[in-house]
């Protein structure tokens, strides 16, 4: 195809990227490093009959000036960045020169918004993902050995819990895991403690979205893993059985290897997605016990106040940790062509 | 392959049987009991007494003389006018995947047919953005949208989610034109017809099922998206999900949580009838990015 002709068929996706996400990205970065503009003070000098009074006053008509003139604000530099809410350089370091042990460092560390929602995204991350391959890989297992009239059936079930809109999937749950809902109740009854609330103890929400986050994505795993079972290599696994090998063995010497590039496929994309958990925090009302770093840019986008400096830089330092995941995405994809050409 | 070393002990049968049933029961039983609870008043959907009654409805039974009623249906659809986010959800999701799909397969086919080593980079640059989390770029377009009085109104809302989509879309349908043999349109540019001629009158007739499947994912990310729609949109212009979630905040007075249950319910809904018919599409879709990868 001619380079002409290239650029018309491609002008309209590239300028729909190049304007909703290139541009919105280099302005985050930017915003990121403004702050809004003080109000301007102006002291007047007030007389009357009982003598002359100095007064502060917020000169509205300068203030909206100012603003109307540098809507993006006041430049600070990196100041947002190392603020308390953001990476907290200061109160790191006098944390660090204050506690007591490594164990007294990280609970200092959980009173620091960013550091409090990167601990939860980074756990459930790496919690979530081995735990939903793991979980995906047996259903896939479990549906290849069924008679092929419920292969169908199985698939429709298990593709729900994925396609159902992720705030919905979770309020579902959630209602379900109230203390009176039926799970809630259940659970009291096994734990014997009336008052067991998943809600109010840290330990258990976090356990609740976990196991919300395998129970959502699990099925895409499944998909994934059955259909590389189908092109499962017949003479290898015959093989492997004449030489006497048991189930497990063939599991695990032929099956497994046979499944593994799925497998790291899945994990890379799992790592990226898991990394943006938002929804679940929403739907599960969890905030009070455990935030993630695409919660925090909501909140601070969200209310009266939109605080857009604060969540550009929350923003940017989230585009940098998706950025470290992402690059072994883009390393397989680069040998990939390379192998390819 | 019936040989009796394939033949599975009754022991491992049970087990797996086992295992998919409860699997079942995972994935189905909250969206059943949901839907059944959806018809009963909030005591007998969150019942202190007994859990028995979410079931046979008691509660329900003495307010509204049957144990079933469409009172949070009513309560969600009319009172709270769920039908208008219904109706924006509708039209955002319309507009999102036909225009996606248009200029989506437009680039996709170009990416596909031409040889030069940029095809690549602009793929590895739509790669980046797909993994962008959407909420990291809202904050970058609340300021100009207010600015120039374009914020919460549904056309910025489409054209932002178009724009999300497109990393996705073009890959999807990148890789399936790629099957498309090339010689099918190099045969008609041979018999004169330009590029665009080519594509309108060869590729399109053959290109249906994979821009089936991906429009498909079009609409769930349209259908499902909470981020964008709910900080981009004003509040008479919401669509289901934020609407949904704007539910919660009023959960205090009685009733209403029944209203996000029928709305929850509601919701799904569509969700389950594109399952339904399109289940072969979907799981196609699913392996595709990763049978080639």
């Amino acid at each position: 195809m001619k380079h002409k002709t290239f650029f018309w068929f491609f002008l309209p996706t590239a300028l729909a990227m190049f304007l909703f996400i290139a541009m919105p990205i280099v302005s985050v970065v930017l915003q990121s490093f403004y702050t809004p503009h003080d109000a301007v003070i102006s002291i007047v000098e007030n007389c009357g009959p009982f003598g002359c009074k100095q007064e502060t006053m917020i000169d509205q008509a300068a203030t909206a000036e100012l603003r109307e003139a540098e809507p993006l604000g006041k430049f600070v530099g990196l100041q947002i960045y190392v603020d308390r809410g953001h990476l907290a350089l200061a109160e790191l370091s006098q944390a660090w020169g204050a506690s007591s042990g490594l164990r007294d460092f990280v609970s200092r560390l959980g009173n620091l918004p960013l550091y409090r929602a990167l601990g939860f995204t980074l756990t459930y991350t790496f919690l979530v993902t081995p735990l939903l391959i793991i979980l995906g890989f047996m259903i896939a297992l479990g549906v290849n050995s069924l008679h092929r009239h419920l292969k169908g059936l199985v698939i429709f079930f298990s593709l729900l819990p994925m396609i159902v809109t992720p705030l919905i999937g979770s309020l579902i749950l959630f209602w379900m895991i109230d203390s009176r809902g039926i799970v809630g109740s259940a659970l009291q009854w096994i734990a014997g403690d009336p008052d067991l609330s998943l809600k109010a103890s840290t330990g258990l929400t976090w356990i609740m979205l976990i196991v919300y986050g395998v129970w959502h994505a699990a099925p895409f795993a499944f998909v994934v893993f059955y259909a590389g079972l189908q092109t499962l290599p017949k003479d290898t696994l015959e093989s492997a059985m004449i030489d006497g090998a048991t189930r497990w063995q063939q599991t695990r010497y032929v099956v497994i290897p046979h499944i593994m590039p799925l497998v790291t496929f899945v994990a890379l994309i799992q790592l990226m997605d898991n990394f943006r958990v938002f929804e679940p925090i929403v739907g599960f009302n969890a905030s009070a016990h455990a935030t993630s770093l695409s919660w925090i840019i909501f909140n601070d986008l969200g209310g009266e106040t939109r605080l857009l400096s604060s969540a550009a830089t929350s923003s940017v330092l989230t585009i940098i940790g998706v950025s470290i995941l992402l690059s072994p995405v883009l390393v397989r994809t680069w040998r990939d062509f390379n192998q390819k050409t | 392959m019936s040989v009796k070393a394939q033949r599975r002990s009754t022991g491992l049968s049970l087990f797996i049987y086992g295992f998919i049933a409860l699997w079942l029961f995972l994935a189905a039983f909250p969206f059943l009991w949901t839907l059944w609870g959806s018809f009963k008043v909030e005591l007998d959907f969150f019942s202190i007494a007994d859990w028995t009654n979410a079931i046979t409805g008691e509660r329900t039974q003495e307010v509204y003389g049957r144990p079933f009623t469409g009172a949070g249906y009513e309560g969600a659809w009319i009172k709270e006018e769920f039908w208008r986010a219904a109706i924006n959800t509708t039209l955002v999701c319309v507009f999102v995947v036909c225009t996606s799909l248009t200029i989506g397969t437009l680039g996709g086919y170009a990416l596909s047919r031409s040889g030069y080593r940029y095809t690549f980079w602009l793929l590895l640059i739509a790669l980046i953005f797909r993994a962008m989390p959407p909420i990291t770029l809202v904050s970058g377009y609340l300021l100009p949208f207010f600015e120039w009085n374009l914020w919460g109104i549904l056309p910025t809302t489409i054209v932002v989610l178009v724009a999300i989509n497109q990393p996705f879309t073009l890959w999807m349908l990148h890789s399936f034109f790629q099957k498309i043999p090339k010689d099918l349109d190099e045969s008609a540019r041979v018999d004169g017809c330009t590029q665009f001629q080519a594509f309108r009158h060869v590729i399109i007739p053959v290109m249906w099922p994979g821009v089936i499947t991906t429009g498909l994912f079009s609409f769930l990310l349209a259908y499902n998206d909470f981020a964008v729609t709910s900080m981009l949109l004003a509040k008479e212009n919401q669509t289901m999900v934020p609407k949904i979630a704007s539910f919660l905040g009023t959960t205090q007075t009685e009733g209403n949580v029944m209203f996000a249950v029928a709305a929850v319910v509601s919701a799904t809904a569509p969700l389950f009838v594109l399952v339904m018919f399109f289940q072969r599409q979907i799981v196609s879709g699913l392996t595709a990015g990763a049978v080639k990868g």
